[in-house]
């Protein structure tokens, strides 16, 4: 790990440098049509459905070839492109200051400026132009989502955030966890004893593995999603997988939108197609499976309509074309039933880290 | 079995019993059709000679009548072309006095208006009229009269012939009568508004009680064409007018009692409709027996070859006296008129003209302001039953860009030598097909125009916004990219502001 710290905190520090040169270009290139009599105008990749494909190479859901151009010429744009001229300006700021914000934040901003949005939506929406045209996404801007995720395991970081700079933190020191936040997001990680990467759905059972000492037995840096993860998580995890080598294991409940959560770190979402890095390709979803529910004899509940429907959908969404997430949602749609990961209590509290996890790890293990 | 017992009574008397008829059906009503009677009598008057109307109206309180009423003297003095002497007192005193074998375009409803005004106000205040008149000759002449409702005569109570000194011609009509002014009030200066607005050639005053004065003021000298005498159209006959007809002819066969007494049948059109109805072309019309002239009746209706009424009969207004008149009485932002080309229903001429004026002084009542005219008088009632009511309100306004919110004002005028008016009120008009389409087809054309209108005021108004939009924006755009780009000075952004003000830019662009 040593040896490629330094060359990780030039990629960190190129990065932002790269984010700030984009904004900046941009800026210069609005500045020089108008200087030159030209109405401005930006060009980005279309967001709309029909330009969204999956593509199998790089395993995420990507835009295709059809663009549109953003024109100060036209009165229905001339707005929202003003609108997308001050978020680049906002994030300009933010990164050059170092300072931090939230979507809601953006909202509340842009009325300093008389650039009232009409409403949370479109200034959202604004910031998604903004990843478009650049190609980064919020987070290299300094924007944050509300919702935090959490992690713990023997992982040493570096923070990079202003008057932390250089400070270290072992991931093990505070037994919740450490909040996926802005610092932590941006910190170099300098060491870790770990082999592997759990990530979990809900926070009881994170804080039960933590208990009972997962980290420890199974070499693990544990990460809880708290639900579909955030994107700041995703690219957490990612780095974790590039940068670190480690594979990932994601354990979910046993229902549609349990394998949902693990598909999203995995392939990214429809969403964020204009962005990259977001997902791991080789992060293997390790349970609960439906073929779990029977193996296992899990308490269950009934699937009910909307669950069924979420299977149909998934079915037939390209991400799940492979053998075994196909076999797991014939196995769902057979038995009508679900499970959560909480079930395996039924076999005591200790079972699900003691059996159940190794053998799934095991199961699912990536070369 | 009691025995019926028939008693004949004057038409003076018919009238006095049945004054409904002619619109005296109340005090404030009353006033109002006493006014207005007078009022078209001196405009005929004067428009006769093609004198360009001067009427002055003076209505003075007298005394109490009753806890709701009033005895009010009306004084009407007009520059028409005046009454020869020996006619004033039948004139103003006898009720149907002369005759109307020919039909040609009248204000008049029953042509007794002015003797039926004369006639209430002596019903109600026992007091006789007078009339003063002079046609510009060397003479005035001055009558003090009363009605004998009985015998339907004038009594002729003082008589004085003055010197023209200063050449004076025209009438006045001075007498006292009952109503209720304050109730009336609104309808006459609604009449005096909407008068002045089809005579703009009319110098109109009017003095009210409280001592208002009320001038409307002529703008222009042009007077519409008088309207022609025309003999009846052989569609629009029916069996009393033939009946009539026959009684005062002087021809003694069939073929000449045609030609001479119809509107357009020549000589060949009687010889081929006396085919047509096997009636000899040789028989003396006074000969017919009632049967015979049921029959001719319904064989001129049914012979479809006579060739329509013409309209020389009518008197429009013109587009160019309606757009002067509307103009100078709504001054509104934009008006267009319209003339129909001449029509007919069964057998009556008729011409449709109309109008519709947006703006200017037209207040917004949340429903179009419609004024009704029939030859040339406002019909102030009962406008939800008239036929252009019911056509205005059947229209896609949607269409022209008009809701009933904008200040939008409809003029609609129809002339004939019967107006199908639907009761005997007559303040609306019937709903006939023929007048409905003329009607109809003339505000779809006027409808056209405002819409026109409407769009220009709206790509006036586009354009506007749009410069606004862009010169709100572009600064913005240009002084977040100065500091996005971390540049001294922001960029030059008139020469852009400049090209939106001149050209407009492109509505679309992907």
């Amino acid at each position: 790990m040593e040896s490629t710290k330094k060359k990780r905190r030039t990629n960190i520090m190129e990065r932002r440098k790269e984010v700030l040169e984009s904004l900046r270009t941009m800026g210069g290139t609005v500045y020089d049509q108008l200087d030159k009599g030209f109405f401005p105008s930006v060009e980005m990749p279309s967001r709309s459905t029909e330009n969204i494909t999956y593509d199998p190479n790089v395993r995420q859901f990507i835009l295709g070839d059809k663009r549109v151009r953003r024109s100060a010429r036209n009165i229905r744009h001339v707005k929202p492109f003003t609108q997308l001229v001050w978020a680049a300006m906002f994030s300009n700021e933010l990164s050059s200051q170092r300072k931090t914000s939230t979507l809601r934040d953006v909202y509340y901003s842009a009325q300093a400026y008389e650039m009232t949005f009409t409403d949370q939506q479109e200034s959202n929406n604004i910031i998604t132009d903004l990843e478009t045209v650049l190609g980064f996404s919020r987070e290299d801007f300094n924007i944050f989502p509300e919702e935090r995720s959490a992690v713990f395991g023997d992982l040493t970081i570096e923070y990079t955030v202003p008057g932390y700079e250089g400070k270290t933190l072992n991931l093990t020191s505070h037994p919740d966890g450490v909040l996926i936040g802005p610092a932590v997001t941006t910190s170099e990680f300098v060491k870790t004893t770990a082999d592997k990467v759990i990530a979990i759905e809900k926070g009881g059972l994170f804080t039960r593995f933590i208990e009972e000492n997962v980290h420890k037995k199974y070499n693990a840096v544990l990460v809880l999603t708290a639900g579909q993860a955030p994107r700041a998580t995703r690219h957490f995890i990612r780095r974790l997988n590039e940068e670190l080598k480690l594979p990932v294991y994601i354990f979910t409940d046993g229902d549609p939108w349990g394998m949902h959560i693990a598909m999203v770190i995995i392939s990214g979402s429809a969403n964020a197609a204009h962005l990259r890095e977001l997902n791991t390709p080789d992060a293997k979803w390790s349970g609960v499976w439906a073929t779990d529910i029977v193996d296992y004899k899990l308490p269950t509940d009934p699937l009910d309509e909307v669950d069924i429907k979420r299977l149909y959908e998934l079915q037939r969404d390209p991400r799940y074309k492979d053998a075994l997430w196909q076999r797991e949602i014939k196995t769902f749609m057979k038995h009508k039933r679900k499970a959560e990961q909480e079930a395996f209590s039924r076999y005591g509290l200790t079972y699900i880290v003691d059996k159940y996890l190794p053998a799934k790890l095991e199961e699912t293990k990536q070369k | 079995m009691a025995q019926a017992t028939f008693e004949e009574i004057s038409a003076a008397d018919f009238f006095y019993r049945n004054r409904d008829i002619a619109g005296f059906t109340n005090p404030s009503r009353a006033i109002f059709v006493a006014i207005r009677e007078l009022v078209e009598n001196s405009l005929d008057a004067a428009e006769t000679s093609k004198i360009p109307p001067d009427i002055y109206v003076r209505l003075s309180y007298e005394s109490e009548a009753s806890k709701e009423t009033q005895i009010y003297k009306l004084r009407v003095e007009d520059n028409g072309i005046g009454i020869p002497p020996r006619h004033i007192p039948s004139a103003f005193g006898q009720v149907l006095f002369g005759s109307k074998y020919k039909l040609k375009q009248q204000r008049g409803t029953f042509g007794l208006g002015g003797k039926m005004a004369l006639l209430y106000g002596q019903i109600t205040t026992h007091q006789p009229a007078y009339v003063i008149s002079s046609t510009g000759m060397a003479k005035i002449y001055l009558y003090k009269l009363m009605i004998d409702i009985q015998r339907n005569r004038p009594i002729i109570l003082d008589r004085k012939v003055l010197i023209n000194k200063e050449n004076w011609r025209g009438t006045v009509v001075e007498f006292t009568l009952e109503g209720d002014y304050l109730r009336s009030m609104p309808k006459i200066l609604d009449y005096f508004k909407q008068t002045a607005m089809v005579n703009p050639y009319a110098n109109l005053t009017f003095v009210d009680p409280k001592g208002r004065l009320y001038k409307f003021v002529r703008v222009t000298k042009d007077m519409p064409a008088p309207p022609k005498e025309t003999l009846p159209h052989p569609y629009g006959v029916d069996v009393e007018l033939l009946q009539r007809l026959i009684q005062i002819t002087e021809y003694k066969t069939m073929l000449e009692f045609l030609r001479h007494h119809f509107h357009r049948v020549g000589d060949i059109t009687a010889r081929k409709f006396l085919e047509f109805s096997d009636i000899s072309p040789s028989k003396n019309p006074k000969k017919l027996s009632h049967e015979e002239i049921v029959r001719l009746m319904h064989m001129l209706k049914r012979y479809k070859d006579f060739l329509p009424p013409d309209a020389s009969c009518l008197s429009p207004l013109s587009e160019e006296l309606l757009t002067a008149g509307i103009n100078k009485e709504l001054k509104p932002e934009f008006l267009s008129v319209h003339q129909r080309k001449p029509s007919t229903y069964a057998g009556h001429p008729f011409i449709v003209e109309v109008g519709i004026a947006y703006g200017g002084e037209i207040p917004k009542t949340g429903n179009f302001i419609v004024y009704r005219f029939a030859n040339r008088i406002p019909l102030l009632y009962d406008e939800a039953n008239d036929v252009s009511v019911r056509v205005i309100n059947a229209m896609n306004w949607r269409r022209y860009k008009v809701t009933p919110e904008m200040p939008v004002a409809v003029l609609v005028h129809i002339c004939s030598t019967k107006v199908p008016y639907k009761t005997v009120g007559k303040e609306f008009i019937a709903d006939r097909p023929e007048i409905r389409k003329e009607i109809a087809n003339g505000l779809r054309e006027v409808a056209r125009q405002l819409q026109h209108f409407m769009s220009r005021i709206e790509h006036v108004d586009r354009d506007r916004k749009r410069l606004g939009i862009f010169s709100k924006y572009l600064p913005r755009i240009a002084e977040f990219s100065t500091t996005l780009a971390g540049k001294e000075k922001p960029p030059d952004i008139e020469k852009l502001l400049k090209s939106v003000q001149k050209y407009g830019v492109d509505e679309e662009e992907a």
